[in-house]
């Protein structure tokens, strides 16, 4: 009997780990994490796999020469359907660009811009703005005050505006991108850490770490972010579908990434002429893999936010 | 009260100060506006001239006080390329971008009120996750693709509504009696960037109402009516709805001013004359005074609701104006 009650916490521990994982697996979003998944690594991989290079155009086969411009020698053939349409061919699935570009290539390297832009920059937004917000929280007085401050003037400015003014400033680029995402999205990180710090740091362990004469710097490090980390992670996840829609914005409005780069948003712009000629493809299939990957940012981000925040649960 | 509005001042008007603060100093770190008027390779003449037109040759505290000396006689300094104050060009096209930001406001209040009403009321059933997948794919789908589809399909295939631009009817300020028409003509022009554009909000809409409506239909005070054997129907519209509407309320002010500054890609989807195509010619003309106002205005606009915002809640809730 006695043997039983020693072991029992040890069992009931273990089958619930257990059975806690298998929750875990149960409840994540599986079509969002499919859908990321192949995303990254179309990405990864897009010189392996994508069928044509993103910048320079298909070669045209002699057939499509002779049926566009009724001769052999043709620089290439812009603007072929998808597949399945009457024109279309295999070779150039989802069809060719107004410079003749396969727009399936183009769409892989476009997962590249888009997955790194948006990740980078809301990275380096979310290391910022947690250390600002963390040691507005920690230290109090006019820390707090002068940092809460700015975090709230930042706050007022809608992101896409006040990226625009800084895009406008910095010239198009990818690099400039991350830069201005980090500079527009820190504030919302600062918020979040804040406020969970002025809980935190009220706590027994954050007491007792100040008793024993631990250095400030240590405390905030290996007592305080580890213990923000829950929440930041919740923001970053929701913050990088918006990021994405930012960059799809700027590249959108031509002050994004520049030209040939193969952005989502910017392939779009680029197809708005031939949309009012009727061939829609071109302007929707970069819509679709923008909505895509926001999509499922969003719905995995939702996921953490409820499996991090009990009480969201069933909400 | 009168102390607490006076903080709420105070406290707006150190936000502004610091939001054009910010603004000028992350124009000038990050950048230089001259980048943006001459390309690489300009003439180093050229670009010394921009700099001395804009004031950017003198030191950094002179430059500063004339910017907000500038600021505060409400001078947003000249655009460039039309040699009109900002200020002008800007409130001519104010109106514009009024009437679509309203336009998309009541579809955003139309389609996400109800919808999130009926997602709460009905939770975890189908009726909840058709509201949950709208309001997912509101936030996911960028206001620009689906205004590009809408071109698609009302305006490529079907030929339905107009493509382009805003119609005959204008807002002009000097003459009065263009005021009201303004507002109530040129429709079939509007619904397609208005839906384009109030789709986003809808589902931000969606979100807020089912989670205040939630959040109220768990709180004593209903129990305790559905308890005294009120018919469920004025349980919801007499007791849940008024008080799940505050925070939506509040939301639905800011969002309108919002829909009014950030519908840049739109307007120019559907080259709707509002300040957001301002903004974007603003970009490619190269005029930074221009780019400058637009965003300035906008951050004014936005703080000066949050103060409003602020008194009224004050009014409704003493608790809020004893609290600090």
């Amino acid at each position: 009997m006695a043997t039983i009650t020693r072991r029992m916490p040890l069992i009931i521990g273990v089958s619930q780990a257990v059975r806690r994982s298998s929750d875990v697996a149960r409840e994540a979003p599986f079509i969002p994490l499919l859908v990321l998944t192949l995303l990254v690594f179309f990405a990864i991989f897009a010189p392996v796999i994508a069928p044509h290079s993103a910048l320079d155009p298909v070669k045209p086969t002699r057939e499509q020469c002779l049926a566009k411009y009724g001769m052999a020698a043709c620089p290439y053939v812009d603007n072929v359907p998808p597949f399945w349409a009457h024109e279309g061919s295999v070779r150039t699935p989802l069809g060719t660009d107004f410079l003749g570009r396969d727009v399936l290539s183009r769409l892989m390297y476009g997962a590249r811009i888009s997955l790194v832009v948006a990740l980078t920059g809301t990275l380096v937004a979310g290391v910022i703005g947690t250390l600002l917000g963390v040691l507005a929280g920690y230290l109090g007085r006019w820390w707090d005050q002068i940092i809460m401050r700015i975090t709230d003037a930042w706050l007022t400015m809608p992101s896409l505006v006040f990226a625009i003014l800084l895009s406008s400033v910095r010239g198009p680029g990818l690099w400039n991108i991350v830069v201005i995402l980090a500079l527009v999205f820190w504030s919302r990180y600062a918020r979040v850490a804040r406020g969970e710090v002025l809980t935190i740091r009220e706590r027994d362990f954050v007491k007792l770490a100040e008793i024993n004469g631990v250095r400030k710097l240590r405390i905030i490090f290996r007592h305080i972010v580890p213990n923000v980390i829950n929440s930041v992670m919740v923001v970053f996840s929701l913050q990088v579908g918006v990021a994405v829609i930012i960059e799809a914005s700027l590249s959108f409005l031509g002050v994004g990434v520049p030209p040939p780069e193969p952005s989502w948003g910017l392939m779009m712009a680029q197809e708005r002429e031939s949309l009012m000629e009727g061939k829609w493809w071109l302007a929707v299939f970069p819509g679709i893999c923008i909505t895509m990957l926001v999509l499922s940012a969003n719905m995995l981000g939702d996921w953490l936010r409820v499996r991090l925040d009990p009480q969201l649960r069933n909400r | 009260m009168r102390k607490y509005i006076l903080i709420r001042a105070v406290y707006s008007v150190v936000t502004l100060w610091l939001l054009v603060t910010i603004i000028f100093g992350l124009v000038r770190l990050t950048g230089d506006p001259v980048t943006m008027k001459a390309e690489a390779g300009a003439d180093a003449a050229y670009i010394a001239q921009l700099r001395h037109n804009w004031g950017l040759d003198q030191p950094l505290y002179r430059q500063y006080t004339s910017y907000i000396g500038n600021l505060l006689l409400g001078d947003f300094g000249h655009s460039f390329g039309k040699s009109l104050p900002v200020k002008t060009i800007y409130l001519e096209r104010l109106p514009n971008s009024l009437k679509l930001g309203f336009a998309a406001f009541v579809i955003s209040l139309v389609l996400g009120i109800p919808l999130g009403m009926l997602s709460a009321l009905r939770v975890n059933t189908w009726w909840d996750s058709v509201g949950k997948t709208i309001a997912l794919l509101g936030l996911s789908m960028p206001g620009f693709f689906v205004g590009l589809v809408l071109i698609i399909v009302f305006g490529v295939q079907l030929h339905w509504l107009p493509v382009l631009g805003k119609g005959a009817s204008a807002f002009i300020w000097s003459n009065p009696s263009t005021w009201v028409p303004f507002w109530f003509k040129d429709w079939s022009h509007l619904a397609m960037p208005a839906f384009a554009l109030g789709w986003y909000f809808a589902g931000a809409m969606l979100r807020i109402t089912r989670s205040g409506m939630l959040d109220v239909l768990d709180s004593d005070y209903i129990k305790l009516v559905r308890l005294k054997g009120v018919p469920e129907q004025v349980v919801i519209a007499k007791h849940a709805l008024k008080n799940s509407m505050i925070p939506v309320l509040t939301l639905a002010g800011l969002n309108l001013l919002i829909m009014v500054n950030v519908a840049v890609v739109i307007e120019v989807i559907f080259n709707w004359p509002g300040v957001g195509q301002l903004l974007y010619d603003g970009l490619s003309n190269r005029d930074f005074p221009m780019v400058q106002g637009v965003v300035l205005m906008s951050g004014v606009m936005i703080v000066v609701l949050n103060f409003v915002i602020d008194v009224l809640y004050g009014y409704v809730d003493p608790r809020i104006r004893l609290s600090r």
